[in-house]
């Protein structure tokens, strides 16, 4: 059998209705101004010009997902007495992400590190991670605000990913990363792609030396700690965040929650919801005391989580696939690539 | 201009903590908030369409700090309405005024490039944008990739200020055509309406950059969207739950919204959130012919009380 298939534009619906009939399919279609990603539905427009303005992490990881639900029921007899019924919510279908980018696959390796390797299992991401399967394309060019080479990824990168589509005239060169992935080359429509490799690799070479490169390389050892502790340096670097919570509701990488009770009566659902550092509310404690109060202590430990205190944890990886999103839909511009090039130049 | 305005931000600077303005963002079609606060700074200090942003977002918050800010027309109504409600002291406010032809709206300017890598932004004196991406140089009339809210500005000088550079310019704009787009989505059926809701909503995130890129959102910090105590909203994801923040956010915005648009821009998401405000602005002029942010000596209508309201029969009973 051959190491990689080749896709025909002119197959691709046919070939995402395949994959449909066994799993729930998530591709990109364009709403309106927004790309967003959307269970698949035969004669939904498929969109991929751009990257989705929001990563697919709600897929594998929803942004409410409910936990179990519960109910308290009183003992007729001895209405003191009572007992409560959980039921939990965990049939999770097979799935697959069509079309999502390196620098969001990439993402998916950051969380399994999190919430299967080292603290867990976490049941309710692995139960979705298990079951599905990661297509990616691979991006021709790069959009405002990327800078993945920086962080040593790439346009073409395979991390993360179970099948790698790169884009070339008349079809899509199809490269397996996993078993998931080949699995995936024996749908109706895909042909063999090896003499299209060498095209495609070329391809993947352009764009990966037209990504902008704030800095060389990172290392979280390269990071000063002087500088980072340093309030005037945040001070200076964001006094102009607002502290809304899009660099973190978009982003592949952010994975922080909260968990809710949300309950009516004697009925409620425990909810896992996606939390960002850059509310108020994300550090502040019962007594009401907040040890984060400024807007710039909580970017600060946005920064940190991702280029010190996970590679601290995780030896060196880096909690950022360099996607520019935060760049690109923050509301003011906070450039995160600016700041990581000022904390790791020598002091 | 340029030179007027960092000659006068550089007298301003002698006597405040800061001067906020606008700098180079991170590529060409973006500009960003620039905190000033030294004379070394203001080299890099831009004026030009891209800076769009509402300024005095950060007033609130630095109520106590001797501030110089750089305001548009639109901008200055915010700061007119924060007088009214007291939000900020006037007398620690330094500001400096820009007439103001209109901005760009960088989001339309990415749509028409296809959100490619813009590599280079110039404009011209006679009103044109000229963009420059890998695939070549295009010229675009700024009128025509303005925000909606230049397309019927009223106030184009700001209506209040210490300084003022450039001379004055009057709106050539028919006030009557103010609320045209809102009158127009108006004659549409209320399952219509409902449904174009549903949709717009649906992309919601609940990351709150419209509430916080708001000038008059000032309980942000406290917001019921997502206090526990009290437990009004869920954390679901919900169309109700986004619906419901989405209309207070609206609700209490009435007669208070500077109409900025900033809500709007902000959103990831592109939902046109403006236009709930817009309309509640509308009714707020039919029945108190009160226009927020445009008068100092006026007082919001939801700040006073009138028993005998003019236009609200239920209070003649």
């Amino acid at each position: 059998m051959a190491e990689t298939g080749f896709l025909p534009k002119d197959k691709i619906e046919g070939f995402l209705e395949a994959i449909s009939k066994d799993n729930v399919l998530f591709t990109p279609v364009l709403e309106g101004d927004v790309v967003i990603f959307r269970p698949f539905k035969a004669g939904n427009s498929l969109y991929l010009d751009r990257p989705a303005n929001n990563s697919p992490k709600s897929v594998i990881y929803p942004q409410s997902d409910i936990l179990f639900s519960y109910e308290y029921k009183k003992d007729i007899d001895d209405p003191k007495k009572v007992s409560v019924d959980i039921e939990t919510h965990m049939d999770y279908p097979k799935t697959v992400i069509f079309g999502c980018r390196p620098c969001d696959a990439i993402g998916f390796n950051i969380y399994d590190r999190v919430f299967i390797e080292s603290n867990g299992p976490d049941i309710y991401y692995q139960g979705r991670r298990d079951k599905t399967t990661i297509i990616t394309l691979s991006c021709p060019t790069p959009y405002a605000g990327c800078f993945c080479t920086a962080l040593g990824g790439s346009p073409a990168g395979k991390e993360g990913t179970d099948l790698l589509m790169t884009e070339l005239e008349k079809g899509f060169l199809l490269e397996p990363v996993s078993e998931k992935g080949k699995a995936i080359l024996k749908t109706a429509g895909v042909e063999e792609g090896d003499q299209y490799l060498e095209e495609a690799q070329k391809k993947q070479q352009q764009a990966h030396n037209a990504v902008n490169k704030p800095f060389p390389s990172i290392s979280h050892t390269e990071i000063s700690r002087k500088r980072f502790d340093l309030d005037e340096f945040w001070q200076q670097a964001v006094s102009k965040c607002i502290s809304c919570g899009a660099c973190t509701f978009l982003c592949p990488t952010c994975y922080c929650f909260n968990f809710t009770d949300e309950q009516t009566l004697e009925k409620g659902e425990r909810i896992r919801s996606w939390d960002a550092c850059m509310f108020y509310h994300f550090t502040l404690e019962t007594s009401g005391h907040n040890p984060r109060p400024t807007r710039f202590q909580r970017y600060k430990n946005r920064v940190g989580h991702k280029f010190l205190f996970y590679p601290e944890k995780y030896n060196g990886v880096i909690a950022c696939s360099g996607c520019g999103r935060c760049i690109r839909y923050c509301p003011v511009s906070v450039d995160i690539s600016k700041i990581v090039s000022q904390l790791r130049s020598p002091e | 201009m340029i030179d007027k305005l960092k000659e006068t931000v550089a007298k301003v600077l002698n006597d405040v903590d800061l001067v906020i303005g606008y700098e180079n963002g991170f590529d060409a079609i973006h500009a960003t908030p620039y905190f000033i606060t030294s004379a070394d700074q203001i080299d890099k200090l831009i004026w030009n369409p891209l800076c769009v942003h509402n300024l005095t977002t950060y007033l609130p918050t630095l109520k106590m700090k001797k501030v110089g800010i750089i305001v548009k027309g639109c901008d200055s109504r915010t700061i007119v309405q924060f007088i009214q409600e007291g939000l900020i002291l006037r007398d620690n406010l330094v500001i400096i005024g820009l007439p103001c032809t209109g901005v760009i709206s960088v989001n339309k300017i990415l749509t028409e490039t296809n959100r490619e890598h813009i590599e280079e932004v110039s404009f011209d004196d006679k009103g044109n944008i000229n963009v420059k991406t890998g695939k070549g140089p295009k010229t675009l009339a700024v009128a025509d990739f303005s925000p909606d809210k230049c397309g019927t500005c009223q106030y184009p000088t700001p209506l209040v200020y210490d300084h003022l550079v450039g001379d004055p310019i009057k709106s050539d704009k028919a006030p009557e055509n103010v609320y045209a787009d809102i009158k127009e989505f108006e004659s549409k059926t209320l399952e219509e309406r409902m449904k174009y809701w549903e949709q717009e909503f649906d992309h919601c995130i609940r990351c709150y950059a419209c509430r916080n890129a708001c000038p008059m959102c000032i309980c942000s910090d406290n917001c019921i969207a997502e206090s526990r105590d009290p437990h009004w909203m869920t954390q679901k994801m919900t169309f109700t739950e986004k619906f419901m923040f989405h209309m207070i956010h609206a609700l209490h915005l009435a007669g208070r919204c500077v109409e900025c648009g900033e809500c709007e821009r902000a959103c990831p998401m592109g939902i046109p959130v403006n236009k709930l405000k817009r309309k509640i602005n509308q009714d707020m002029k039919e029945l108190y012919g009160y226009e927020p942010g445009v008068n100092l000596d006026e007082k919001p209508p939801m700040f006073m009380f009138n028993v005998d309201e003019l236009k609200i029969k239920e209070h003649k009973i």
